[in-house]
């Protein structure tokens, strides 16, 4: 029955998420153009939003550029690099546990402003307390996951997760097998991050695919869109097409041939 | 196909590079700007306009977008004006943007609501018994009766369904009629002229019931009544861009860029085009931005301020220097000529009655009417002349009455302005002098009650012998201002600067006004209209209008214009704006509205005298005849109280009354029978027998009652309803604030005419029914509440008088929700009406009593003394000392049949307005092919008006202004009486026949026609007196003449023969509630002001979020900083205003725009919206109107006599409301009462 259940939660429930995940995502950006958006409350009230968001952002950025990092590289790249898992479980200790506080302080700072802000909390939807309640759940399974940690700082319940991690990407339902005796904490601290995964396309929490990254390469400072998308155009940059009344014009004596 | 796939362009993005890379030139998907074009996208644009009771009537593009209205912008396509004009547009400001707020807001009435426990007893009766039964057996219980009447206010309304209340409501106006009258059913609906076909809808449905239709510009105090005095006119006033015609431009008392916002830009562009401008305010009012120079008087001593500049204008430009123009104008175009008889009295004399042919004898050669023509002085042969135009002329023969010097024989006159000159006899005159009453608010001067001046007479010989003094109303005139004309004597001034009534030194003490600047404006004004043949013009307000003695006011402003000939030109004259409109095309909208195709007439009641009866409120009255009467009053008993005033009025047939007789008029005419007389007959003697009261002497009688009442397009609780608190009381029997005790509890009970109850009745009404979109203040006390179309859901007609276009409303959409228009409201409660009736009433014989009407022939009723025949004075003769009396037949089963077809009335009388009558058969028969006929029924044969726009149709078909065959018959009319060819403003558009689908493709210009005093043209703007001065036709007053002098004995003996200086009334208000609850912060009384504002639509709506959003968000009240100081506030405070008529509660705005001693708030601000309770009647705080309280003025009253004849919205009492003082304070506690209900009998309520 355990097994089972450990089956379904790290084998299957994974594949579950990920493909709510990105079909949702899709599916939301090709047919609810409108609703693609951070739905940001700023104009609302600028109050605990400048603390809030900022340390919240700069926080969920290193924990996701951290947990996207350490779980997917293969573990043949650390070993090539010399990296060993005690470094690497002291390493995301450190950094997660810092990050984890600055983005712990920014999401509490963002719940109480839109629970309390009677303002706020008039124009939220449930997704919206919702998604935050529910990150700020998982930041804090989070945190408390350090002090199971620092109870095995060789690593090795580490490399666990980044064989299941990797194992779930390369397709291998099997790879359940290798969080099954983990600490309870870890599971929850999985099931709530791939639950994270699973309402994704049905929150704000969609604005990360549009993160505007593009502005960082782009050329030019004049952006000029053609009327012909998705065709070349011809060389010269731009002619408004010349509208009817002007083409019914009769031709001027000079012009006739 | 997918945005996702077209986003997947990472090799084929960029496209080309221009400016050295700086820009790039991509291929992106741009399917994105879709919305933005789309936001802007439409599927059909609309005409229609704002019907709410401001004159801008701008017309409007209404988007609709997937079948609801979305936004609204300003229509640009008014027609052209002349070449040196600029354009009307744009017309139209924010409060009429915000309009679509409305269609889909928590505040629409979207079903027919009723209240819970009215329906609950409705259904119970109902399943027992037939519907009128059921209505009986409801209100002959009084527990059941109250159970609904007294939770008016406190919420408990359900939905219903159309069938269930049409029945209901139908129901209880034919137990009305069949157990108490009809006339006991009462309708309110004010300004027709903004949606006519609404109005026409619930009036038609009145009138054809037998039921009353209340005025609204007298009861509103936009009424001036000095305008019908003056002119016989009740307003005729310039177009907005006959400002862009005037030289210099006094704005008095308004708020041009506020309140006539659409309007306002020709102010502007006149003052680019050099004409210079002062503006009279007490506060800094947006409009003073405008002016050249700002005088600002202390408020309510306007009067003052003008008579000053009068005695400038006769001074400079009529005394000491004449300027031809204005000489010429005073002699044609005033009654200055005439001769007034001098009355001894104690060795002196006081000016009487104007002199009539009859009283010379051999009446002057006149033997039509000679009590009613008056005389004067031909300058070339010195002899008594009685020139044409005068009231007599008009009635009886044909072709002399008109402004032509002549006199009734054809002899060319040229009348002399004063008898001074050699040796002219001099005579002492007294003049009343009222200036040292004020209270200690204003300023009290000490000059005696009675000022003696000397002025040139004349001895003359009367028919019966008698030696009479006669003087001219010029020369009275100029001894009333006081100047010195070197005749001897006291009370006169020569210089500006000696301390005499009514030089610019006297003025400055009173008004607080420097000398030097009025006696600048008045020769600015002046010498403007002597270089430009009068156009100078007077922008006037209710700033001045809403006082109690508003009309001395509004006489010293007019007497300016007349001195300087600006009346009747272009670009000069009065131009009163003050909730005033213009029904262009009334002649055509008059049979509709009042059922006259089917019977005639109609129930008309002055709202003043009625709701000031039948609120109660004057067993409030604080104010005594004694202290407004002259000190030359005539003989006699002056001292009653103003309802005993009022209810001899209307037994003399001066003013109507309603309910009308004790007893049921629908039984009179069998009681006639049974007694073998004729209805009229019988009436007459069953009065004098006492077989028949009238209901006005016992207005709590519950015989006397109002039962049932119609509110339509209105917001009466509030907004307009003066002595709200006593609405509350008495009328509805709701939660009050009335603080003060009646005369009985004070022991001050006054009135002898009428009855005294010492327990005043609370909830006359038995059924209140309010038809609006909107859950107004007016609703909430309602017990029906039916939700109509809005403005975008109709179809309608709109005029207005500052500008001459008529233009549609039009329904964009469907009424949404439940709502229908009020036409098909009317005409679903006229069909239920028809199927219920035949269970009380049939065909039906109505006795109606008439007040004598002004322009018909019985307005010359009671030439000389006032005399009643109740007190045995003279006897009653119907339409000529009492009401005139007719017999109606009403056809109650058949009334819809009635309603939806036009009567057979308008074929065989025809058709008229304003004392002119022309036939229209050709115009019916035109109707009828185009509306169609009923094909049977008892309609058979007559055109059909099933619709909104067949009603419309009807209007402008029957209208001279829109009908240009009818214009034309109109004036042929007209040409008969005066004897000169007027089909000449109409002849070039005879062929021109205006329809609704006209004007919904463009607003059209109007018609000239005899109605108005103005004609459209090419070469004039409209501009009121144009046709008397240049066309020559009297103006329907006694002597034909602008009236400066006003004879009749009630007017003399209230001392307003002549314009003179009365200082505000003591409504005493104050004692008795200062001090009575203190709360621990400073009490301070101030003067209580009520102007129109920003924030709100025109005076009627201040529920709308968006206008909240940029003011405060609920009620305030303006004060200055140095009355802040003094009572501890600091600006958005929460304060009580309070006196003993009631309390409300509002944030503060202190504001360096308020003149100290004075506490402005602006009208209408719904108590529905953020109010909370007030600490002194522990209700919710009121609305404006909780702090004042209807005081009648009996001048107001007069009656058949001339201009001072009875006409609906025309004459009669004015609820004034300027006069009151309030005590403001800090709250202490802000309570929201959001708690139970606070007796144990209204919690059911709640439920």
């Amino acid at each position: 029955m355990a097994n089972t259940l450990n089956y379904a939660l790290f084998g299957w429930y994974p594949y579950l998420c990920l493909t709510v995940f990105l079909l949702g995502s899709l599916v939301r950006f090709d047919r609810e153009q409108y609703t693609w958006k951070t739905g940001s409350s700023q104009l609302l009230r600028r109050r605990q939003l400048r603390w809030g968001s900022n340390l919240f952002h700069v926080g969920i950025l290193a924990i996701f550029a951290g947990h996207f990092v350490g779980l997917l590289t293969p573990i043949w790249i650390f070993d090539a690099l010399g990296v060993t898992h005690t470094f690497k479980q002291g390493l995301a200790i450190v950094v997660g546990g810092v990050a984890g506080v600055l983005c712990f302080i920014g999401v509490s700072l963002l719940a109480h402003r839109r629970l309390f802000d009677a303002r706020i909390r008039n124009t939220s939807s449930f997704g919206d307390i919702a998604i935050l309640l529910l990150l700020w759940l998982q930041l804090t399974l989070g945190l408390s996951t350090i002090f199971v940690s620092l109870g095995h700082m060789d690593g090795h319940e580490m490399v666990k997760f980044m064989n299941w991690a990797q194992g779930v990407l390369t397709l291998q339902p099997s790879a359940a097998a290798y969080v099954a005796d983990v600490h309870p904490i870890f599971k929850a601290h999985l099931i709530l991050g791939m639950t994270v995964f699973l309402v994704f396309p049905f929150t704000r929490l969609v604005h990360v695919w549009s993160a505007p990254v593009w502005y960082l390469g782009r050329p030019g400072y004049q952006v000029v869109r053609t009327r012909f998308a998705g065709r070349r155009p011809s060389a010269a940059p731009y002619h408004a097409p010349i509208p009817a009344a002007a083409r019914a014009l009769p031709a001027s004596p000079r012009s006739k041939s | 196909m997918s945005h996702f796939l077209d986003r997947l362009a990472f090799f084929k993005k960029n496209v080309d590079q221009f400016s050295n890379g700086h820009g790039v030139v991509t291929n992106e998907d741009r399917s994105w700007e879709e919305g933005y074009r789309k936001r802007w996208q439409h599927d059909k644009i609309v005409r229609s306009t704002h019907g709410v009771n401001c004159t801008g009537s701008c017309s409007w593009k209404i988007y609709v977008k997937g079948g609801i209205v979305t936004w609204e912008t300003q229509q640009t396509d008014y027609p052209r004006t002349r070449p040196d004009l600029p354009n009307h547009e744009p017309r139209g400001c924010a409060r009429g943007a915000s309009y679509s707020w409305y269609l889909y807001s928590g505040a629409r009435v979207k079903y027919p609501m009723i209240r819970g426990r009215l329906l609950r007893c409705w259904r119970a009766a109902r399943a027992e018994m037939t519907p009128v039964a059921a209505w009986a057996s409801i209100v002959e219980d009084e527990a059941k009766r109250k159970s609904y009447t007294s939770i008016r206010g406190h919420g408990g309304f359900v939905r219903a369904t159309w069938d269930e209340v049409n029945e209901l409501i139908a129901a209880a106006n034919a137990y009305t009629a069949r157990k108490h009258g009809p006339d006991r059913v009462i309708g309110f609906s004010p300004i027709p002229a903004m949606s006519m076909v609404s109005y026409a809808a619930g009036s038609r449905y009145l009138s054809l019931l037998g039921g009353v239709c209340m005025s609204f510009y007298d009861w509103y105090c936009d009424l001036p009544p000095a305008s019908p005095q003056t002119w016989g006119e009740q307003t005729d006033v310039p177009e907005s861009a006959d400002w862009y015609n005037a030289g210099f431009i006094i704005v008095w008392g308004s708020n041009v860029p506020q309140t006539r916002t659409p309007d306002a830009h020709f102010y502007t562009e006149v003052r680019y085009k050099g004409a210079k401008s002062a503006v009279v305010s007490p506060d800094y009012a947006e409009a003073t931005k405008f002016a050249d120079i700002w005088l600002n008087p202390k408020q309510g001593t306007d009067a003052a301020l003008a008579l000053a500049m009068g005695h400038v204008i006769l001074r400079e430009y009529h005394l000491d220097r004449q300027v031809a123009y204005f000489d010429d104008y005073a002699r044609r175009y005033s009654d200055r000529p005439f001769l007034v008889r001098l009355a001894e009295r104690d060795g002196r004399f006081v000016p009487e009655r104007l002199l009539r042919a009859s009283e010379i004898a051999g009446c002057l050669g006149e033997s039509n009417n000679p009590d009613w023509k008056t005389v004067a002085i031909d300058e070339a042969t010195d002899a008594l002349v009685a020139p044409r135009g005068s009231i007599g002329y008009r009635w009886g023969e044909s072709a002399k009455w008109n402004l032509e010097e002549k006199d009734g024989q054809g002899r060319e006159t040229r009348l002399k302005l004063t008898l001074a000159g050699d040796g002219a006899e001099i005579a002492a005159v007294d003049f009343p002098y009222f200036g040292g009453r004020a209270t200690e608010h204003f300023v009290a001067t000490q000059h005696g009650e009675i000022l003696t001046r000397n002025v040139p007479v004349r001895m003359i010989e009367t028919a019966d012998g008698k030696q009479v003094k006669v003087a001219t109303v010029n020369d009275l005139l100029m001894a009333n201002y006081g100047l010195d004309r070197g005749f001897g004597g006291e009370n006169v001034a020569s210089s500006y600067d000696d301390d005499a009534p009514f030089t610019p030194a006297w003025a400055e003490r009173i008004t607080g006004v420097k000398r030097d600047a009025i006696i600048t404006v008045a020769r600015e004004f002046a010498t403007n209209a002597e270089k430009t043949n009068g156009r100078s013009m007077i922008i006037i307000g209710a700033g001045m209008n809403h006082w109690y003695h508003m009309d001395m006011g509004y006489r010293g402003v007019i007497n300016l214009l007349v001195f300087c000939g600006a009346i009747g030109q272009s670009g000069g004259g009065w131009s009163h704006y003050v909730g005033q409109e213009k029904l262009r095309p009334q002649t055509g909208w008059t049979p509709l509205a009042f059922a006259l195709d089917w019977a005639r007439p109609p129930r008309h009641q002055n709202s003043t005298s009625f709701f000031y009866a039948h609120t109660d409120q004057w067993r409030y009255e604080t104010l005594t005849a004694a202290e407004i009467l002259s000190p030359t009053a005539p003989e006699g008993d002056w001292s009653q109280s103003f309802i005993d005033y009022n209810v001899r009025a209307e037994r003399m047939g001066w003013l109507p009354s309603a309910p009308q007789l004790k007893q049921n008029p629908l039984d009179i005419a069998k009681r006639a029978q049974a007694a073998g007389l004729e209805p009229r007959d019988y009436v007459v003697k069953a009065l004098q027998s006492g077989e028949l009261e009238l209901a006005c002497h016992d207005p709590d009688d519950p015989a006397n009652w109002p039962r049932n009442m119609f509110v339509w397009r209105s917001n009466l609780l509030g907004s307009s309803g003066k002595g709200h608190e006593y609405f509350l009381k008495h009328l509805l029997g709701a939660t009050h604030g009335v603080m003060g005790k009646d005369l009985g509890a004070e022991g001050a009970v006054r009135n002898k005419e009428v009855v005294w109850r010492d327990e005043a009745p609370e909830g006359k009404l038995d059924l209140l029914v309010t038809l609006d979109f909107r859950m107004s203040t007016t609703c909430v006390y309602s017990d029906i509440v039916l939700p109509t179309a809005t403005w975008y859901e109709k179809n309608d007609l709109n005029t207005s008088d500052m500008h001459p276009f008529i233009h549609p409303l039009s329904a964009a959409v469907d009424p949404a929700w439940e709502a229908r228009s009020d036409w098909d409201i009317y005409k679903g409660l006229a069909k239920s009406f028809s199927e219920i009736a035949p269970e009380v009433l049939g065909v039906e014989k109505d006795v109606v009593l008439t007040p004598i009407q002004h322009d018909t022939p019985g307005e010359i009723a009671q030439a000389f003394d006032v005399a009643d025949w109740k007190r045995g004075e003279i006897e009653p003769i119907p339409g000529r000392t009492m009401p005139a009396i007719s017999v109606v037949t009403r056809d109650y089963p058949n009334l819809h049949a009635r309603f939806t077809a036009l009567g057979p009335l308008m074929t065989e009388i025809g058709n008229g307005g304003k004392g002119i009558a022309w036939k229209t058969a050709h115009e019916v028969e035109a109707l009828g092919a185009l509306n169609g006929v009923h094909a049977d029924g008892a309609a058979k044969g007559l055109p059909k008006i099933e619709t909104d726009i067949d009603a419309s149709e009807v209007i402008l078909m029957l209208a001279p202004e829109t009908n240009g065959e009818v214009a034309v018959k109109a004036w042929q009319a007209l040409a008969k009486a005066t004897g000169r060819d007027h089909a000449h403003l109409a002849i070039p558009k005879e062929d021109e026949k205006i329809r609704f689908r006209d004007i919904q493709a463009q607003p059209r210009k109007i018609i000239s026609s005899p109605t108005w005093s103005g004609i459209e043209s090419e070469k004039v703007c409209y501009s009121a007196g144009y046709t008397n001065v240049h066309e020559l036709i009297p103006w329907r007053t006694l002597t034909g003449r602008q009236q400066l002098y006003q004879d009749h004995l009630w007017m003399r003996a209230f001392g307003e023969g002549f314009v003179t200086w009365k200082p505000p009334v003591d409504l005493k208000t104050i004692p008795g509630v200062k001090g009575l609850r203190p709360n621990g912060h400073k009490e301070i009384v101030l003067n209580f002001l009520t102007p129109h504002q920003k924030w709100g639509i025109h005076s009627t709506y201040t529920d709308n979020l968006l206008m909240l959003t940029l003011n405060r968000g609920g009620p305030v009240v303006w004060i200055s900083e140095t009355d802040a100081k003094v009572a501890g506030l600091v600006d958005n405070d929460w304060v009580e205003v309070f006196n003993i008529n009631g309390a409300l509660t509002a944030r503060v705005v202190v504001s360096q725009r308020i003149k100290p001693g004075m506490m402005l708030m602006y009208h209408a601000q719904e108590k529905i919206i953020n109010t909370p309770g007030s600490e002194m009647t522990g209700n919710r705080g009121g609305i404006h109107n909780s702090v004042t309280r209807t005081v009648l003025k009996p001048t107001h009253m007069i009656g058949g006599y001339a201009q001072q004849s009875y006409g609906f919205n025309y004459y009669g009492t004015v609820g004034s409301n300027r006069d009151e003082f309030i005590v403001v304070r800090k709250m202490a506690t802000i309570d929201w009462l959001e708690g139970p209900l606070p007796s144990e009998a209204l919690k059911e309520a709640a439920e």
